[in-house]
């Protein structure tokens, strides 16, 4: 059976709560963290683990923690990135949802090895009901000594918050976040300075992702070293995969990184295949962000090699035939998908969401919507091809924050992959309306 | 972000005197501003201001961001500069319950489109528009993070998923019955477990 480190107890009755999370070994990396680790210590578990950060970058954890500047006097923070807005994610929103206890259990072992004294859950302000049964699980924590002053009489004393935010996905770039914490328009900032230095009200602050937080537990419980040897290569660990789209069984899996994409999309134990008997047309690997790639390019590299989920497997061949893992937002689609109409809604998803700061991103995602929809209206002409690669090719690069690129990826590899489409749409008008519609499923 | 955001609505005085929390919405306002340091009380405004959307009728008037503004002791352009940037906060009037359809790529590939149209006939308005009796308003939304179980629509604090024809028109009862959806302040968390 593979291995399961997150969502090992899911279908234990009862596992939101704290007693029975406690009783399913829950807060045991508290206690050996407060009880016989120093926070360097910590940290260097969360090194030798080489967890990457789950929320799409990938970053080293340990090296992130490492960076965090120490001045006397000044407090520094924890914030946890709840965000969750990447169209085809929502592991985070599962795992706060079903075991609340896991992410606070990581929140309070990571403020110690950061030597934070306050820390903040910034979730996104769709998950309202999310952000409840948060709150539940820090009262029962606070109850229980968990956090407060003096927890496990270690000295160590610690407060958790959550916040929720209001509805922009521009929030989950975690300056962005900041600012948004402070009660400020979500605006990006201007990076150096990094939140390491000067974060949250200008105060050194480790910024990471939900399900990051989370696998610390694990790391601190069993060892970094032990952790380290799941998984495959510099992609240690589990990953909590969104899996959505025509498949049969869509949901969050947990799986260990090194699963061929094969075995994720048509074995039972995870997706289950394509719906209906259809085949498999193309898949979104890792959130919206991310190059879609047509079905032989995601089930083998161009090698020839089977496909792994893995950070480095995923990005084989770099964009020319490869992709991301990202945040693991996995959307599979049948073949009789538009790929067109499927990019218009990530086209017009950036464009509502950019914050307007830059101009190649304020006007590029809105000219990369026009385009598109022409396509799909019958308007457009095969030249209009060339023109939306030369609009995605000018914003990478010339941004504030990574938003710009995030919007164009898609866009290119829609094109580099799926040229003719586009060209099949500007020539035969009667294509058009084929093209236009995914219609729904046969209602019950 | 949107761009039909800019307030049209003009300020009344009289009104403004006439918007105050009720004790337990102040109790929950004194509670988040005493989750930050001192001297950045600020931070609680976006938590603030859902709380007052609730309160003063699903959308936020200038004289409601006026008062906000004074219960965080800062400025009002500072409330309306955050009001107007996030989605979910609504500068005009709206319905008492707001269908937000996911139009998003798994929801679009789970046939959203469907739901929205069948939406707009059922209620005979458009998106963007709201019911001549002022229940309904109907709106698209981006990824709402319920992609495994689209197709989807959120009213307030609630997610409907996984929708049906069926499933819609058993929403719409239910809202049309019970007069509004819950919002962020009635969610009593305990009940959730
Ligand atoms: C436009 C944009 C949106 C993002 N959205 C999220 C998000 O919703 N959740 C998240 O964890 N990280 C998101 N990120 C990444 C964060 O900026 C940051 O890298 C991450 O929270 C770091 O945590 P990690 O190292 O644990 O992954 C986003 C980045 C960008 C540029
Ligand atoms: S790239 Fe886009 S979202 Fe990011 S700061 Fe610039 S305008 Fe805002
Ligand atoms: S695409 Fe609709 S909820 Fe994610």
């Amino acid at each position: 059976m593979a291995t399961t480190l997150l969502l090992k107890h899911i279908a234990v009755p009862g596992i939101k709560s704290l007693d029975v999370y406690r009783n399913m070994g829950g807060y045991a990396s508290v206690e050996k963290a407060l009880r016989t680790l120093t926070p360097n210590q910590v940290t260097e578990e969360v090194k030798k683990s080489g967890l990457r950060g789950r929320g799409g970058a990938g970053f080293p954890t340990g090296m992130k923690w490492g960076f965090l500047a120490k001045p006397e006097g000044v407090p520094r923070y924890l914030v946890c990135n709840a965000d969750e807005s990447e169209p085809g994610t929502f592991k985070d929103r599962y795992l706060m949802e079903h075991i609340p206890h896991a992410l606070i259990e990581g929140m309070i072992t990571s403020s110690y090895a950061l030597g934070a004294r306050k820390s903040y859950i910034y979730i996104r302000g769709e998950y309202f009901y999310v952000s409840r049964i948060l709150q539940h699980a820090i009262d029962e924590a606070y109850a229980a000594g968990w956090l407060g002053e003096n927890i496990l009489g270690s000295g160590f004393s610690h407060d958790c918050y959550v916040q929720v935010g209001a509805g922009a996905y521009i929030c989950g770039e975690e300056t962005a976040l900041l600012e948004s914490l402070e009660g400020k328009r979500g605006n990006p900032r201007i990076k150096p300075p990094f939140p390491a230095v000067a974060g949250l009200w200008g105060c050194p602050t480790v910024v990471n992702n939900v399900e990051t937080i989370a696998a610390v537990c694990p790391i601190i419980t069993m060892g970094g070293e032990a952790y380290s040897k799941i998984g495959i290569g510099k992609s240690t660990g589990t990953k909590l995969i969104s899996a959505s789209g025509h498949i049969n069984k869509p949901g969050v899996y947990e799986i260990e990184l090194g699963l061929p994409v094969e075995e994720f999309i048509f074995s039972d134990a995870y997706c289950g295949g394509i719906r209906n008997g259809r085949k498999l047309k193309a898949v979104v690997a890792g959130g919206s962000s991310v190059p879609i790639l047509p079905a032989e390019l995601i089930l083998k590299t161009a090698q020839g090699e089977p496909r792994l989920m893995s950070y480095e497997s995923l990005a084989e061949g770099g964009f020319q035939t490869g992709t991301m893992l990202g945040s693991g937002g996995f959307i599979v689609m049948d073949d009789q998908t538009s790929i067109v109409k499927n990019l218009l809604t990530f086209a017009r998803f950036y464009h509502h969401e950019s914050c307007g700061q830059c101009s190649p991103c304020r006007e590029g995602t809105g000219w990369m919507e026009k385009l598109i929809s022409k396509f799909l209206s019958g308007t457009a002409h095969e030249s209009d091809v060339d023109l939306l690669w030369d609009i995605q090719s000018k914003i990478e690069g010339k941004t504030i924050c990574p938003l710009g690129e995030a919007a164009a990826w898609p866009v290119a590899a829609a094109i580099r992959h799926f040229k003719s489409e586009f060209l099949e749409l500007a020539r035969n008008k009667s294509y058009v309306e084929i093209n236009h519609y995914k219609r729904l499923q046969p209602v019950s | 972000m949107s761009a039909e955001v800019h307030g049209t609505q003009k300020f009344d005085a009289t009104k403004r005197t006439q918007i105050v929390f009720s004790a337990s919405a102040m109790a929950l306002v004194q509670k988040l501003i005493s989750n930050y340091p001192k001297g950045k009380e600020k931070s609680a405004l976006i938590p603030v201001l859902h709380i007052a959307q609730a309160e003063f009728g699903g959308w936020l008037s200038p004289e409601v961001m006026d008062y906000v503004a004074s219960v965080l002791q800062i400025k009002p352009v500072e409330v309306f500069e955050v009001a107007s940037f996030y989605t979910m906060f609504h500068l005009k009037p709206v319905g008492k319950c707001v269908l937000e359809v996911c139009q998003t790529s798994s929801c679009w590939l789970n046939g959203a489109e469907d739901i929205v149209h069948y939406i707009e006939k059922k209620l005979g308005i458009k998106v963007g528009e709201t019911t001549p009796d002022g229940m309904f308003t109907l709106k698209v939304a981006e990824c709402l993070g319920s992609c495994g179980t689209a197709p989807m629509l959120q009213c307030g604090a609630s997610y409907h998923e996984n929708l049906t024809y069926t499933k819609v028109d058993q929403i719409l009862e239910q809202y049309a019955s019970e007069g509004r959806p819950r919002y962020y302040t009635d969610l009593d968390y305990t009940n959730t477990l």
